[in-house]
C-alpha cells in the first residue's frame, strides 16, 4: 500500500488534499463469506482537481466514493474530508458535514419529484437554513443553462437537464468537494457532454474539487486524473489522460482480473 | 399462483398486521356487540323464565303501562278472591303478591341505591313456583322473612350498601312515612341467576302490605300454579270466571312473552345502537383496507407486469390480489372474533362490578355472532380489496421493463364529475326533508348525509386540495424547507391522501353532526326552561318516579315557601274516539297550578276543574278534539273517566299532554302520590335561606333532587352530555381505526420514498428535520379528514336541527368543541406519525440511495 500512496503523492506535490483516505478496509461478512470491498486504500484528493475513479464492477469504486462522502462508515481506517476527520463525528455531525461540505451527483433519483428545478437547486441551503448567495446562484445557474427551467418540476425536463439541475444543486452551496456518482449512466451522448462539459467548467472557473466514480472513459477523459480501484485496492493512475489511454489501463486491469480467476477455476 | 401469494403475505407482515388491525377492531366491536347482546338477553330470559308462575291475575291494562312513572293502582284483591281461586279444581295453588313500585334503598351512609338504571323492585315473599315447579327466587344466605319489620335484599345490594345479616336496613316508601327501616335478615337472587341490576326489597306480605296498601289485608296481583293435567290457557280460562271487575287472569307464557317484548324492545335499542357504531367502525376499516391494497398494488405495479409479461391473465392477476386479501380478512376477522369475546366478557366483568350481574355461561360466541362476523369482516374486506385488484389487473406488461413504473389511473375529472352529481342528488334528498316531504324529514336529511359523507370520501381528491394548500403553506411559513416538503408529499398522491383522511372525515362528521344536535338540544333547554320554568324551586325524581306525598308535606311546612303545586304523572290508554288504544300520559295538577305556570292557550281555558281535561294541541291534532268534545281515558285498573276537553294550549315541559285536577287522579284508581314539587318563595323572604331550608328537608329522601332554573337545566343538560360523551366515547373506535389507517398509509409512503429519503438525507436533512417532515405529512392528512369532516358535520347537524325545529327550537354551534377536534386532530396526526417518522430516519443513507 506504501505504493499507492508514494502514486497518489508523486504526481503533484504542491496540490492541497480536498479528501483523503486512510488506510480503509471495508468488509462484508465474516470467514469464508468475507467480502473486502476496501482492502486498504490510501488516497489523497487533490483541492481543485477533477478526478475519476475507475474499475471494473465490484472493485469497490462506489463503497470508495460512499465512505469519502461520509454516506457510508469503513471498518477501519479514516477519512479526512478538509480538515475534519470523520471517524470522530456522530450522526448530527455527519449530516452537517454533508450538507456544507460536500455535494453529491447521483446516477439517477437525483431531484425531489415535488420540487421546482430552484427549489431543488436551493435545497441543501435551505435545509442549512441559510441565505443563498444571489450572485453565485446566478453564475451556476446560467453557465448550467437553465435559467428558463427554473420553474419546472423533475418531471417536465429531461434527463439532461434534470442532472444539470442536480450538478447545479451540487454547486450551489459552495461545498469543498462533489462527489458524483456515474452521473452519466442514464444519459445519452449529447446530455453525457453537456454535462461533463460543465463539470469540468466548474472545476477549471471556479476552483471546485470533483470526485467522480464512472466505468466510462469518456466521461473520465474529462477528468485532471484517473485512479483506478482493482479488489479493493487502488492500483494504477494516470494524469490528464485521453480515452485511448484510460481505455488501454481498463483493458489491462480486466485481463489480469480475469486471468487468475481463470487459473482458479482450471 | 397461490403459493405465489403465501409468499407475498409472508414477505409483508408488517404491513399485513397493520392493515389487518383495522378489520380486527371492526370485527371485534361487531362480535363483542353481538356476544353481549346475546348474553343479555339470555339473562333476562331466564329471570322471566325462572320467575314467572304458570298464570298471574292482574288487574287490566297494567301491560301497556309503564310501571315506573304511571304509579300504582288502588284495585286490589282480596283474601275471599284469593279462597275462591284456590277452591277452583284448575288450581294447585294461589299465592297472593303485594309488589310495589317507587320504594328505594339507601346505603348505611345515607346515599341512594341504584336510583338511576335498573329498577328497584319490592314486593312479599311467597314460595310460589313458578312455570317449571321451581321456586321463583332462591336464598343466597340468611332466611326468609317472617316478621315485619325483616326484609331479605340481593347480595349485590347488601354488599354496596354495607350491610351484613342483623343490620338495620335504610329504606324510603313511596306512601306514607317516608324513612323506614328493616332488620337485613337474608339475601336472594332469581331462580333464572342473578338479579340482572335490579335492586330486590323482600318483606313479609305483612309488611308489604302496610307499605303499598296501607295496611289493607289484600293483594295487588295473584300467582297461580296449576293441577296436575291442567294446562296454563285452562287455567286462567277458569280463573278470569271468578275474577271482580277491574282484573284479569293471563297464562305464564303470555306475561313471559310481554316481558321479553318489553325487555327485548329495550335491548333492541341498545343492541341497534351499538350495531350502528359496529358498522361504522367496519366501514372505516374498510376505507383503510381500500388504501392499503391501492398502495401494495402501486409498490408491486413491476411485479404484477412481470407475471402479465410471464402470461398471466387479468383475471388471475385480480384474483391473486383478492386471495392475499380473503387471507387477511380471514385471519383478522378470526383474530377480531376472539378479541370481540373477550370485549364482551370484559364489559361484562365491568357491568357486574356496578351491580348488572349478566350471567357469564351465556357470554359466548353464537353460532350466528360467528357468521355474522365472517361474513362482514370477508365481505368489507374483499369489497374493499376489489377495486385496487383489478387497478392491479390492468398494467400493462410493459410495464415491467420500465423502471418508474406506476399503475395507470383514470383522471379525477371524472371522478369529479360523479362526485358532484352525488353532491347534488344527496343536497335533494335534504332539501326534501326541509320543504315537508312524506316521513320523517329527518329521515330525507339522513339519506342526504349518508350520500354525501361517501361521495365525498370519494371526492376528497378534489375538494381536499384547498386545504392540503393550506396545511403547505403553513407548514412552510412555520418550518421553512422541512413543512413544505412535508406539505408536498400530502399534496403529492391527492387519492392516497383523500382516501386515508376520509377514514378520519367520517368519524369527525358524525361527532361534529351530533355536537351540533347536543349544543341545540341544550340552546333549546334553556330556551324552554327560561320561557316556561317560571317556579321558584322543582322537587322531583331524577327518573320521574313518584314519591310519597309526606315529602310535600314538609316542604309546605319550610318557612317562606309561600306556594307549593303538587302533580302527579300517570298514564292512560284512550277509550274513546278514533284512535283508541292509544297511551297518553296524563299530569294530575292541584289547583296551586296555575298560581305558578301559565301555558300558551289555544282555545278553551289553561286550567281544567272537575271532570275537564286540557290537552296539549298536538294531541288534540291527532285526536280530532276540540274544547267541548268528550274524551275517555281508562286507567290502570279498568276505571275509566268520561272528560270534558276544557281548554287546548301549547306544548309545555311544565305538565303533560293531558291535564287533569289531581283529584281525578284518585277517582281514576290512581293511589296518591307526587311526581313533582313546584315552588314559589315568599317575595320577602330571603331566597337563599329558603333554598337550603328545601334542601335540608329534601335531603332525607335523596330520592328527590331540589332543583332552581339553572339546576334544572343542567339536570337536563347534564343527561345529554352524559349520552353525548357515550356517542363520542363508542366514536372514538372509529377514530382510532382512523389513525391506524394514518400509520398505515405513512409506513408505505415511506417504503415507496426510501430514495428520495435517502437522497434528502445526503444532502444534508438530519433525523429530526426528517422526523418532523413524516409528523408534519402525518399532520396535513389528519387536519384534512377533520376540516373536511367537521365542515359536513356542522351542515347535517344545522339541517337537521331545522328538520326537528319543533324540538330543538334553536341552534347550538359547539364551536368550542369543534375546536378542540381539530387539536384532538393534530395529535392524532402526530401520534400516527411517530412509527413512520422513527423507521424514516432510521432508514441508512445508504441503502436508501442504492435501493431499487
Amino acid at each position: 500500500m506504501r505504493d499507492g500512496v508514494m502514486l497518489c503523492q508523486g504526481g503533484d506535490m504542491t496540490t492541497a488534499v480536498a479528501a483523503r483516505a486512510i488506510d480503509l478496509y471495508k468488509i462484508y461478512g465474516s470467514g469464508d463469506s468475507e467480502v473486502r470491498a476496501l482492502d486498504g486504500v490510501t488516497l489523497d484528493i487533490g483541492a481543485g482537481e477533477f478526478t475519476a475513479i475507475m474499475g471494473p464492477s465490484g472493485s469497490g469504486k462506489s463503497t470508495l466514493m460512499h465512505c469519502l462522502a461520509a454516506l457510508d462508515t469503513p471498518t477501519s481506517g479514516d477519512v479526512q474530508i478538509g480538515e475534519t476527520r470523520l471517524s470522530r463525528l456522530r450522526d448530527k455531525a455527519l449530516t452537517t458535514l454533508r450538507r456544507e461540505q460536500v455535494g453529491f451527483v447521483f446516477q439517477a433519483f437525483n431531484l425531489v419529484p415535488t420540487l421546482s428545478a430552484r427549489e431543488n437547486i436551493l435545497l441543501p441551503l435551505s435545509l442549512a437554513g441559510s441565505k443563498p448567495d444571489q450572485a453565485w446562484f446566478d453564475t451556476v445557474v446560467d453557465s448550467v443553462g437553465l435559467r428558463d427551467r427554473l420553474g419546472h418540476r423533475p418531471s417536465q425536463m429531461s434527463g439532461g437537464q434534470q442532472q444539470r439541475v442536480a450538478c447545479a444543486r451540487a454547486l450551489v452551496s459552495k461545498p469543498s468537494i462533489v462527489f458524483a456518482d456515474e452521473p452519466t449512466g442514464n444519459l445519452d451522448s449529447t446530455s453525457s457532454a453537456e454535462v461533463l462539459a460543465f463539470l469540468r467548467r466548474s472545476v477549471d472557473e471556479f476552483g471546485q474539487t470533483i470526485v467522480m466514480v464512472t466505468h466510462d472513459a469518456v466521461a473520465a477523459s474529462y477528468c485532471d486524473r484517473v485512479v483506478f480501484l482493482a479488489d479493493g485496492r487502488v492500483v494504477d493512475e494516470i494524469r490528464d489522460p485521453d480515452r485511448d489511454q484510460i481505455l488501454a489501463h481498463m483493458t489491462a486491469l480486466q485481463t489480469a482480473a480475469a486471468a487468475p480467476r481463470e487459473e482458479r477455476t482450471a | 399462483m397461490l403459493r405465489l401469494v403465501l409468499r407475498n403475505l409472508l414477505a409483508r407482515k408488517v404491513r399485513l398486521v397493520m392493515s389487518g388491525l383495522s378489520v380486527i377492531l371492526g370485527v371485534a366491536f361487531l362480535s363483542g356487540v353481538l356476544v353481549f347482546s346475546n348474553g343479555l338477553s339470555t339473562t333476562f330470559d331466564g329471570i322471566i323464565h325462572g320467575s314467572t308462575p304458570d298464570g298471574v291475575v292482574r288487574t287490566v291494562n297494567s301491560d301497556s303501562f309503564d310501571a315506573g312513572y304511571s304509579g300504582q293502582s288502588d284495585r286490589a284483591l282480596s283474601p275471599a278472591d284469593l279462597d275462591r281461586l284456590r277452591q277452583l279444581p284448575e288450581v294447585a295453588r294461589a299465592d297472593g303478591d303485594v309488589a310495589g313500585i317507587g320504594m328505594s334503598l339507601l346505603a348505611s351512609d345515607g346515599t341512594l341505591i341504584g336510583g338511576t338504571g335498573a329498577p328497584t323492585l319490592a314486593f312479599n315473599h311467597t314460595d310460589s313456583p313458578n312455570m317449571d315447579g321451581e321456586r321463583t327466587l332462591v336464598l343466597k344466605s340468611g332466611a326468609w322473612p317472617e316478621r315485619p319489620g325483616e326484609v331479605v335484599l340481593d347480595e349485590a345490594a347488601a354488599e354496596a350498601g354495607d350491610y351484613g345479616l342483623g343490620d338495620d336496613v335504610k329504606l324510603l316508601a313511596p306512601f306514607g312515612t317516608v324513612e323506614r327501616t328493616a332488620k337485613l335478615v337474608g339475601t336472594a337472587e332469581f331462580n333464572g341467576g342473578g338479579t340482572a341490576g335490579a335492586t330486590l326489597l323482600i318483606f313479609t306480605t305483612q309488611e308489604a302490605q302496610q307499605l303499598f296498601l296501607g295496611g289493607k289485608d289484600a293483594y295487588n296481583q295473584i300467582s297461580l300454579t296449576a293441577a296436575d293435567g291442567v294446562t296454563q290457557r285452562q287455567l286462567a280460562d277458569a280463573a278470569a270466571a271468578v275474577l271482580p271487575d277491574g282484573f284479569e287472569a293471563v297464562t305464564g307464557d303470555e306475561v313471559a312473552a310481554e316481558s321479553q317484548d318489553a325487555v327485548g324492545a329495550f335491548l333492541g335499542i341498545i343492541n341497534t345502537f351499538l350495531l350502528v357504531f359496529a358498522i361504522i367502525a367496519v366501514i372505516v376499516g374498510g376505507f383503510i383496507i381500500v388504501n392499503t391494497f391501492t398502495i401494495l398494488v402501486a409498490q408491486r405495479t413491476r411485479e404484477l407486469a412481470l407475471l402479465r409479461a410471464l402470461g398471466a391473465g387479468r383475471g388471475q392477476v385480480t384474483r391473486s390480489v383478492l386471495v392475499e386479501a380473503l387471507a387477511l380478512a380471514l385471519v383478522a376477522t378470526t383474530v377480531g372474533i376472539g378479541l370481540g369475546l373477550l370485549l364482551a366478557r370484559g364489559l361484562a366483568a365491568m357491568l357486574r362490578s356496578i351491580g348488572l350481574d349478566i350471567a357469564s355461561a351465556a357470554l359466548d360466541l353464537t353460532t350466528r355472532a360467528i357468521v355474522v362476523s365472517y361474513v362482514v369482516g370477508i365481505g368489507v374486506t374483499l369489497a374493499a380489496a376489489y377495486l385496487p385488484a383489478r387497478r392491479g389487473a390492468r398494467v400493462a406488461p410493459v410495464a415491467a421493463m420500465r423502471a418508474d413504473a406506476v399503475p395507470e389511473r383514470g383522471s379525477l375529472r371524472r371522478r369529479s364529475l360523479v362526485g358532484a352529481v352525488l353532491l347534488t342528488v344527496g343536497a335533494a334528498f335534504a332539501a326534501a326533508g326541509l320543504l315537508g316531504a312524506p316521513g320523517s324529514d329527518a329521515a330525507w336529511i339522513g339519506v342526504g348525509a349518508v350520500i354525501w359523507i361517501l361521495t365525498v370520501a370519494a371526492i376528497s381528491p378534489v375538494i381536499g386540495k384547498p386545504v392540503l394548500a393550506l396545511c403547505r403553506s403553513v407548514f412552510g411559513a412555520l418550518f421553512g424547507t422541512t413543512g413544505r416538503l412535508a406539505g408536498e408529499n400530502a399534496l403529492r398522491d391527492p387519492r392516497r391522501t383523500g382516501a386515508t383522511a376520509s377514514a378520519l372525515m367520517i368519524g369527525l362528521a358524525l361527532v361534529s353532526t351530533i355536537g351540533v344536535l347536543a349544543a341545540s338540544l341544550n340552546a333549546s333547554v334553556d330556551d324552554v326552561v327560561d320561557e316556561q320554568f317560571t317556579a321558584d324551586l322543582l322537587v322531583q325524581n331524577s327518573n320521574f318516579l313518584p314519591f310519597s306525598t309526606e315529602i310535600g308535606d314538609r316542604v309546605a311546612e319550610v318557612p317562606g315557601v309561600d306556594v307549593v303545586s303538587r302533580q302527579q304523572w300517570t298514564a292512560a290508554r284512550v277509550a274513546s274516539g278514533p284512535h283508541p288504544d292509544k297511551t297518553v300520559t296524563v299530569a294530575g295538577s292541584d289547583a296551586e297550578y296555575a298560581r305558578i305556570y301559565h301555558p300558551d292557550v289555544v282555545s278553551g281555558r289553561a286550567t281544567p276543574a272537575g271532570a275537564q281535561a286540557v290537552l296539549f294541541r298536538s294531541l288534540a291534532r291527532d285526536l280530532d278534539l276540540e274544547v267541548g268534545d268528550r274524551l275517555d281515558l281508562s286507567f290502570q285498573g279498568g276505571t275509566t273517566l268520561d272528560l270534558e276537553v276544557a281548554g287546548i294550549v301549547e306544548s309545555s315541559e311544565t305538565t303533560s299532554e293531558v291535564t287533569v285536577p289531581l283529584d281525578q287522579l284518585a277517582a281514576a284508581g290512581v293511589l296518591r302520590q307526587d311526581s313533582t314539587l313546584s315552588i314559589l318563595i315568599d317575595p320577602a323572604a330571603d331566597p337563599e335561606k329558603v333554598r337550603d331550608a328545601v334542601d335540608a328537608t329534601a335531603a332525607s329522601a335523596p330520592i328527590v333532587g331540589v332543583y332552581d332554573k339553572e339546576g334544572f337545566a343542567d339536570q337536563i343538560r347534564g343527561q345529554v352530555n352524559q349520552l353525548l360523551y357515550l356517542i363520542y366515547g363508542l366514536l372514538a373506535l372509529a377514530i382510532v381505526i382512523a389513525v391506524i389507517g394514518i400509520v398505515n398509509t405513512l409506513g408505505l409512503s415511506v417504503i415507496e420514498r426510501t430514495r428520495e429519503i435517502g437522497l434528502l438525507r445526503a444532502l444534508g436533512m438530519s433525523r429530526a428535520k426528517l422526523r418532523r417532515m413524516v409528523t408534519l405529512e402525518s399532520v396535513a392528512i389528519a387536519v384534512l379528514g377533520a376540516v373536511l369532516g367537521m365542515a359536513l358535520g356542522l351542515l347535517i347537524g344545522v339541517l337537521l336541527q331545522r328538520s326537528l325545529s319543533d324540538n330543538l327550537t334553536s341552534l347550538g354551534l359547539p364551536l368550542g368543541q369543534l375546536g378542540a377536534f381539530l387539536v384532538v386532530a393534530i395529535v392524532v396526526g402526530v401520534l400516527a406519525a411517530v412509527l413512520p417518522a422513527i423507521r424514516a430516519s432510521r432508514l441508512d443513507v445508504l441503502e436508501a440511495i442504492a435501493s431499487e
